[in-house]
């Protein structure tokens, strides 16, 4: 008996190299995708039972070439009956040579990732892709973690690899001029996968938040792969910089507890020491990018001893850095609630007020909900209420709302406000 | 981002079609079915039985009752949802809008539905 947990962690790092190997040989990246689920379905069921194969990699190859030319035998042969052509041996009825003989895996996984964030699919098709292919996960699994039924998820997957194989994308490194734009893709995927995880960790929501730990083993991959990138390293700190928070960040009850109520020692600190050491490695040898910025910014936090003591001015300069880098009107929100600590909430209100003319953000509750925080802090209870309450009408997360109701209420000096219509479906 | 896609229809209106309104009608239906069934957007969806058949309970005296008939009396009624995650909201709104019950008067409500997932502030 192998432990179960220990089979699946071992699929999932093979599981790239293993599709990678079979494209590669075979092209036709949708049938040699599905081949190798194929096998690691049959890995998941064997292993564990009959203990780990000598070569796990080539037994799981040999499997999925299998699968594979076993499709291509009943076609040919479907074709034999109906055009009566003499038969011969397929040329791909071969088995799967040494291990050794084969390219450095990093290179497959890379191209693999690449053709996963192809700018012919949707971010969500992107997304779906990347976790089944570079990621190894099964369709159930991915299905469970975005809350859709399994068919429909199958559904956005294959859609995914027929509008690839529709755009000729090729089983290569991009060109140069490419290189940028895809893997910039490539780590927005993951910060999505990340997010879609971390957002919900708490309670029954399990399934999605193991896309965090996901997303972190796969950023790490791609660390390793691309050490001298700094943004990769920058998205891998602030992945783990976010992530230490996780057992702070929700109350008992369920509740969102903001950055400056959660109980530091809560915080994991190791995660925290690898997400700081990262990023500020990073930064000595890299230009400053979006991600290194942000991981700087959660590396100050870290560093904080208590909300109190927070380095709000390093922070503002942070944002200031930021919003050069990637102007954006969140980015903005942001940097108003840093400026409102060194300056005082009027000079964090003065910075939203282009943001109620953009069109992006004019009806967004982060604004009303940053809104509301600023005004409170002014001493403006009345108008710092109603901004709460306007964010509540719109978010559309169930502990957001509550969270937001929650502080309208504290600011009436009344109980908590029940919301309108169920909580909890 | 899912969104549920509220149907309201006059009950009945189906029966005053003509046989060739109503295979379009339908045909339509299953169009979009199998269209967000192969692009991976369909959640699920349901349809109701006839709001004759509806029981409403409400508070009365302090206590529940259970009434027969739907809660409201307005001519157009609750008929089903369907579910739906997709890219942008505006392509949820072009699902709706092609609904062929819009054509005969019905009303569709495009609605987000809440995430248990949140982030802190």
């Amino acid at each position: 008996m192998t432990d179960g947990g220990e089979v699946e962690e071992l699929l999932r790092v093979l599981a790239p190299q293993v599709l990678g190997l079979l494209v590669r040989r075979h092209g036709q990246f949708d049938r040699c995708e599905d081949a190798v689920q194929e096998a690691l379905l049959a890995a998941a069921l064997q292993w564990p039972e009959q203990g780990l194969p000598e070569h796990p990699r080539a037994w799981l190859l040999t499997v999925a070439t299998r699968r594979l030319t076993d499709e291509w035998r009943s076609e040919h042969a479907r074709r034999e009956r109906e055009v009566t052509v003499a038969t011969r041996e397929p040329a791909y009825a071969m088995v799967a040579p040494p291990a050794d003989a084969e390219p450095p895996a990093g290179d497959d996984t890379l191209r693999l990732l690449f053709l996963c964030c192809h700018p012919a699919l949707a971010r969500s098709a992107q997304v779906a892709l990347t976790l089944r292919a570079v990621g190894g996960l099964s369709t159930a699994q991915i299905a469970r973690a975005y809350l859709v039924p399994e068919a429909t998820m199958s559904q956005r997957i294959r859609r995914a690899k027929q509008r690839i194989e529709a755009a000729g994308a090729r089983f290569t490194m991009p060109s140069p001029a490419d290189r940028d734009d895809r893997l910039a893709a490539v780590r927005q995927v993951l910060y999505l996968i990340f997010n879609e995880g971390y957002t919900a960790s708490s309670g029954p929501e399990l399934h999605r938040a193991e896309l965090t730990g996901e997303a972190i083993r796969l950023a790490r991959m791609l660390h390793a792969l691309l050490p001298d990138d700094g943004e990769v390293t920058g998205l891998l700190a602030l992945m783990l910089l976010t992530d230490a928070h996780r057992a702070a960040r929700v109350g008992p009850g369920g509740e969102l507890v903001p950055l400056a109520e959660q109980d530091r020692d809560r915080w994991d600190r190791a995660a925290t020491a690898e997400g700081v050491a990262l990023v500020t490695e990073a930064l000595t040898w890299s230009p400053p990018g979006p991600y290194q910025l942000q991981a700087a910014i959660a590396a100050v936090h870290a560093e904080a001893p208590s909300a109190a003591e927070t380095d709000w001015p390093q922070i503002v300069a942070l944002y200031r850095l930021l919003a050069r880098f990637a102007p954006n009107p969140m980015v903005t929100l942001n940097q108003a609630v840093a400026v409102a600590m060194v300056d005082g909430p009027r000079a964090g209100l003065a910075l939203l007020a282009p943001l109620a003319d953009d069109e992006r953000t004019a009806a967004h509750h982060r604004l009303a909900a940053v809104r509301a925080h600023l005004l409170e802090l002014a001493g403006e209870p009345g108008p710092a209420r109603e901004a709460y309450l306007a964010a509540a009408r719109a978010t559309t997360s169930l502990p957001e709302r509550r969270y937001l109701e929650l502080r309208a209420a504290r600011l009436a000096g009344a109980e908590p406000a029940p919301s309108i219509g169920v909580d909890r479906p | 981002m899912k969104y549920m896609l509220l149907i309201w229809n006059r009950p009945g209106f189906v029966e005053e079609l003509s046989e060739q309104e109503r295979v379009t009608l339908f045909g339509e239906v299953d169009e979009i079915m199998a269209e967000l069934s192969a692009s991976g957007e369909l959640v699920g969806g349901q349809a109701l039985a006839d709001p004759s058949q509806t029981r409403t309970v409400r508070l009365a005296g302090g206590h529940p009752e259970v009434v027969d008939g739907p809660f409201m009396e307005s001519k157009e009624q609750f008929a089903g949802y369907l579910a739906v995650d997709c890219d942008s909201p505006e392509r949820a709104a072009e699902i709706a809008a092609r609904w062929p019950d819009v054509r005969y008067g019905g009303v569709m409500e495009v609605r987000p539905i809440m995430d248990d997932a949140g982030t802190e502030m």
